[in-house]
């Protein structure tokens, strides 16, 4: 061994000796994925971390993000609960045993339709908020343009909104898919896509993302557009100019869900977490950072901004029967073939 | 050769008897040691403790195999022996490590079989650690040094090296997580494999329509995808000649502000561009409102789809054709040029039959950067496709959309890898047999000609407008951090910064710094790995020859052509499992930024290797030196300009990369990118742009430095003022 090589190998067992470090020893953490927006992720991580000493680990993430990195995860799960999101994925996570049966102590104290979806899930997930579906419009540009806002469902196959409407593509928004699910329960199948034909005639993009129509009404790119209701309010709260109504024939509704992954490492911080959510203490958090849905536990305070669901007409969603992969597909492709590939 | 076996033996041996093999709970960067028990710690024990503490036999080949080189290369041995002692060492060694790692797992055995031959097993297996990486790594290049002592690559260790490590570097980062997801392909939406549902779902007509030419409403994905790459390669790479033109022969006295002008798209994190442009361009955009102002014209929505996402696309990638090109321009060796003048061609004429010809080259990989880049982007294709589908948006959604179908999204990747391998093969076909050496060893080289008056001024004017349309947009961005809401309330406004960066009492507490300082890091520690990597296998691809080159310089391009979404997945399905169980820490957003982004260290090193005469090379052999010394001695300084294009590039995207990391962030390691976007999700666009700009300056400055620290390579070219003032020639400085 040359000197040359007797001082690299010296070097390399000096280098590996001042690597060392300390592990750090942390006695109990949560990786919480969630799928609400930022700033309330981050107020529930704090405020369970300053109640019981857990530490979370918190990831923000859309909730078509978080099911694909469950589904690339399940053979070594990293993740303990997802938080937040629209329900549908939820469900599907659920389906695929992706998640974990969970009876919450807390079950009783929600509303029905929280609990409804528990029970549809066999208990894998639980509803935390709801949101209705309604029109965002612009009302600056529809006063531009002379065009009275829509009222009704019906209203949108008027005439004054050709070219005005947007609604995401139901081929990858669930935002969508809950807007076609709600008008075949609202008006039957053959009607609902004679309605959807229709409309097709005034509607201007089929953007991919669910949020993406909501935007584009907040940056005057598109008069009206079908959303939730609550993510109207979040963009007027940024200072846009965005209203918003609820259909005059009733409408449907999204679930925002929540569920412990399967083989979590911390499962029983998931649990603790997941009953300490479900509390009124923790729910009004949402409300606290500007998101207003309609929270799941029945003695929460309701915001005044939020969207008032005892005034909306909500139909009664069918969650067991929309919600199962086979029904979504089958309407998805039949929206595609039918609607989608229509000229306007 | 006997030196290099020595050196990785005990490299290997020592790793194995102090390092820790697994991972240690909190990362893989992060080494246990407590005194003197490190061989017995059950967390942070070497592969020795393990085997004679814990009766982990299966891992002796870690110990053995090391102890076979090092008795190979000290005892007297004639060199074939040695050689043959050396491939067994290596090869075996790391043949048998992996198949144990692949084998038990976290949760016993792997493999349904070996469970059926042998039983429930009780033994744990996590990711592997320092230990397990550096015996890895050391027994590889141990089978490189057997490989040269056979004779393989002229006999030269460093070569074997530099082949063997790229090979198994590519083919793990690279290919196996590719490939592994290309095999979802033939399973159908419920995971059961069904190779038919490869056929239906490739032939399907929502891919392969071509109803638009008659009339319907829109044509195939495929289509689409292939008519927008198109052009944005023939864009971008014409705009980045002009560019590349101007600046390097011009004469023009803002080329270095221009220079700089050509860097900001690439600096500036997704989605900021498509925004800035539906402010200017949109329906309610400046443009717009000025034109139903003054003129009474509704200029509409022709911004969504494919005019908008074409102009979005020329914005962004003509940097990098332009970063291509002006190491190929500078490299240009104006002899040539000159001989044609002195046999009486015009300008003109010179520029069309010998400029041009020689920078083909260049062109060629600019133009097959254009086109990879443009069908792998996902950020502008969402923000301004409207309903122009493209296959980027396709498989995002196929991904992560309401309808998740992995098999689809991997049918739809297929076709992109197709794409990507038929423009390959055609830029090889159009430069492959001809010669572009423009650097020699022979001194002097004479002046650069001018441009021609006509390409001047069609560089200046296409350049110009550009220039004004970026300075525009940027004008506008930056302005979107300054005041209330962007595109609504102008009121001038500092807090979004404060919100984002304030520090109180020396802490940081404003919302970005963590993700910042974060990105930073990490962009900090792959940028460098990126650029060397990308240089050694120029350097390889271009001066050695040996089996299965080409598949390998292909597999390079694998992960540039998917797009980022595609990978992220890939990654974490990938390395979710031991052996390598990188998911969750930041080591494996390094390796996604270094492998994403390794392929255009590689073409602009190649495209600037081509113009290096290799008889260089040879000089250098010729002079007792080994392939080590002719590549960091010879060949080296002539890339300064290859690597500073590395470096720049492997940095940049590091910091703007959205895409292909949003799977493998965590809580931890969130990038400012993720943050970014997670804001203008929220319609917070205040916090994302201040954040952006801060961002941008940051990475100025960095590349300022990098531009300032590796400089610029000395070729003799002489410089036009220095010329006019002194004809006398300068010393031909090949360094």
């Amino acid at each position: 061994m040359s000197r040359r090589h007797l001082f690299a190998f010296a070097a390399t067992v000096a280098a590996t000796f001042t690597l060392g470090a300390l592990p750090a020893a942390a006695q109990g953490s949560l990786n919480v994925y969630c799928s609400a927006q930022v700033e309330w992720c981050q107020a529930a991580a704090n405020a369970f971390q300053k109640e019981t000493g857990i530490r979370v680990n918190m990831s923000q993430k859309g909730s078509g993000e978080v099911l694909a990195q469950i589904r690339a995860e399940a053979q070594n799960p990293r993740g303990d609960l997802w938080f937040g999101g629209t329900g549908d994925p939820h469900l599907q996570a659920a389906e695929d045993k992706l998640t974990a049966e969970y009876r919450s102590p807390m079950l009783d104290q929600l509303h029905d339709w929280a609990r409804r979806q528990a029970e549809q899930s066999q208990f894998r997930t639980v509803g935390i908020y709801a949101g209705a579906m309604g029109f965002g419009y612009n009302p600056e540009l529809l006063a531009r343009r002379n065009i009275a806002p829509p009222a009704c469902w019906k209203d949108l196959l008027d005439a004054r909104f050709r070219n005005e409407i947007q609604m995401a593509n139901p081929q990858s928004s669930g935002t969508a898919y809950v807007m076609i699910a709600t008008i075949v329960q609202l008006m039957g199948e053959e009607p609902a896509f004679e309605f959807l034909r229709g409309m097709h005639r005034n509607v201007n993009a089929y953007p991919r993302s669910g949020t993406g129509p909501i935007k584009a009404v907040a940056r005057g790119e598109t008069g009206v557009s079908i959303s939730f209701v609550h993510d109207a309010v979040t963009e007027r709260l940024g200072g846009f100019p965005v209203q918003y109504v609820v259909p005059c024939e009733g409408t449907g509704y999204e679930i925002g869900s929540m569920s412990i992954i399967a083989g979590s490492r911390n499962e029983r911080n998931a649990r603790r977490f997941y009953d300490w959510a479900l509390t009124p203490a923790a729910q009004q958090l949402g409300a606290e950072t500007k998101q207003f849905q309609t929270p799941s536990n029945r003695s929460t305070p309701v915001p005044a901004e939020a969207p008032q669901m005892s005034q909306i007409r909500l139909i009664d969603y069918d969650f067991a029967r929309y919600g199962s992969s086979a029904e979504r597909r089958r309407l998805i492709e039949r929206w595609d073939r039918e609607v989608n590939s229509l000229p306007r | 050769m006997r030196s290099a076996g020595l050196w990785s033996s005990a490299l290997a041996l020592a790793a194995a008897l102090l390092l820790p093999w697994y991972m240690v709970q909190d990362g893989i960067l992060v080494l246990s040691f407590s005194n003197g028990g490190w061989l017995t710690d059950p967390d942070g024990a070497p592969a020795l403790g393990l085997i004679l503490t814990d009766g982990r036999w299966w891992l002796w080949p870690a110990v053995l195999a090391p102890v076979l080189g090092l008795v190979a290369a000290l005892v007297p041995l004639p060199r074939p022996t040695r050689s043959w002692l050396f491939l067994l060492a290596g090869g075996v060694g790391l043949a048998l490590l992996a198949a144990q790692g692949w084998s038990i797992g976290p949760r016993g055995w792997m493999i349904l079989w070996l469970q059926g031959q042998f039983g429930e097993t009780e033994a744990r297996q996590y990711g592997i650690g320092w230990g397990g990486t550096v015996v890895s790594a050391a027994l590889c290049v141990l089978f490189a040094a057997g490989f040269a002592g056979r004779g393989a690559f002229r006999g030269d260790a460093f070569t074997a090296t530099v082949a063997v490590v790229l090979t198994i570097a590519i083919g793990v980062f690279t290919a196996l997580p590719i490939l592994q997801m290309m095999a979802g392909a033939f399973r159908d939406a419920g995971g059961a494999f069904a190779p038919t549902s490869a056929v239906t779902r490739l032939v399907d007509d929502r891919l392969w329509s071509l109803g638009c030419l008659a009339g319907a409403p829109r044509c195939g994905v495929v289509w689409n995808t292939l008519l927008l790459a198109l052009l944005t390669a023939t864009g971008t790479t014409a705009l980045g000649l002009a560019f590349a033109l101007l600046v390097t022969r011009g004469r023009l006295r803002l080329a270095r502000p221009l220079r700089w002008l050509t860097v900001l798209p690439i600096v500036t994190p997704p989605f900021i561009l498509g925004l800035g442009l539906i402010l200017i361009f949109g329906r309610s955009g400046l443009l717009s409102q000025a034109a139903s102002a003054w003129f009474g014209i509704e200029l509409g929505r022709w911004i969504y789809g494919l005019p908008g996402l074409l102009l979005a696309q020329l914005f962004a990638f003509t940097p990098i054709a332009f970063l291509v090109l002006i190491g190929v321009v500078e490299g240009l060796s104006p002899t040539l040029e000159e001989a044609s003048q002195t046999l009486r061609a015009d300008e003109k004429i010179t520029f069309r039959t010998v400029t041009l010809p020689l920078l083909l080259p260049g062109l060629a990989n600019a133009f097959l950067l254009g086109f990879v880049e443009s069908i792998a982007d996902f950020g502008n294709a969402v923000v301004l496709g409207g309903s122009f589908n493209v296959l980027a948006t396709e498989i995002f959604f196929a991904v992560v959309g309401a309808q998740a179908d992995a098999g689809r999204a991997a049918s739809l990747s297929l076709i992109l890898l197709v794409l990507t391998l038929v423009v390959f093969f055609l830029q090889q076909r159009a430069t492959g047999k001809k010669s572009y050496v423009s650097i020699s060893g022979k001194g002097d080289a004479g002046l650069p000609p001018p441009l021609p008056k006509g390409v001047r001024r069609l560089c200046l004017a296409v350049a110009g407008t550009w220039a004004a349309l970026t300075i525009g947009l940027y004008a506008l961005a930056f302005l979107g951090g300054f005041v209330e809401v962007w595109g609504r309330d102008y009121t001038p406004t500092l807090r979004h910064f404060v919100k984002a960066f304030s520090i109180e009492g020396g802490q940081f507490t404003g919302l970005a710094w963590n993700s910042v300082l974060t990105t930073l890091e990490l962009a900090a520690i792959s940028a460098p790995i990126t650029a060397a990597l990308g240089i050694l296998a120029a350097w390889l691809f271009s001066r050695t020859r040996f089996a299965g080159k080409g598949a390998l310089e292909f597999a390079t391009l694998l992960s540039f052509a998917v797009p980022g979404t595609v990978i992220g997945v890939a990654y974490l399905a990938a390395f979710n499992l031991p052996p390598l169980e990188l998911a969750g820490t930041g080591a494996i957003i390094v390796a996604c930024f270094v492998f994403r982004n390794l392929p255009v260290g590689l073409r602009s090193g190649m495209a600037a290797m081509a113009q290096i005469d290799g008889s260089l090379d040879e000089a250098s052999h010729t002079l007792g030196g080994g392939g080590m010394d002719a590549f960091r001695r010879v060949v080296l300084p002539l890339l300064r300009p290859a690597i500073v294009a590395g470096l720049t590039y492997s940095f940049v995207r590091a910091m703007t990369t959205v895409s292909a990391v949003i799977f493998l962030v965590t809580a931890e390691t969130e990038l400012a990118t993720v943050f970014i976007v997670n804001r203008i999700i929220n319609g917070d666009y205040g916090l994302a742009i201040s954040t952006s700009l801060v961002l941008i300056v940051l990475m100025l400055v960095v590349l300022g430095v990098m531009n300032l620290l590796v400089g610029s390579r000395r070729i003799g070219r002489r410089a036009v003022a220095v010329t006019a003032a002194s004809p006398a020639p300068l010393p031909g400085a090949v360094a």
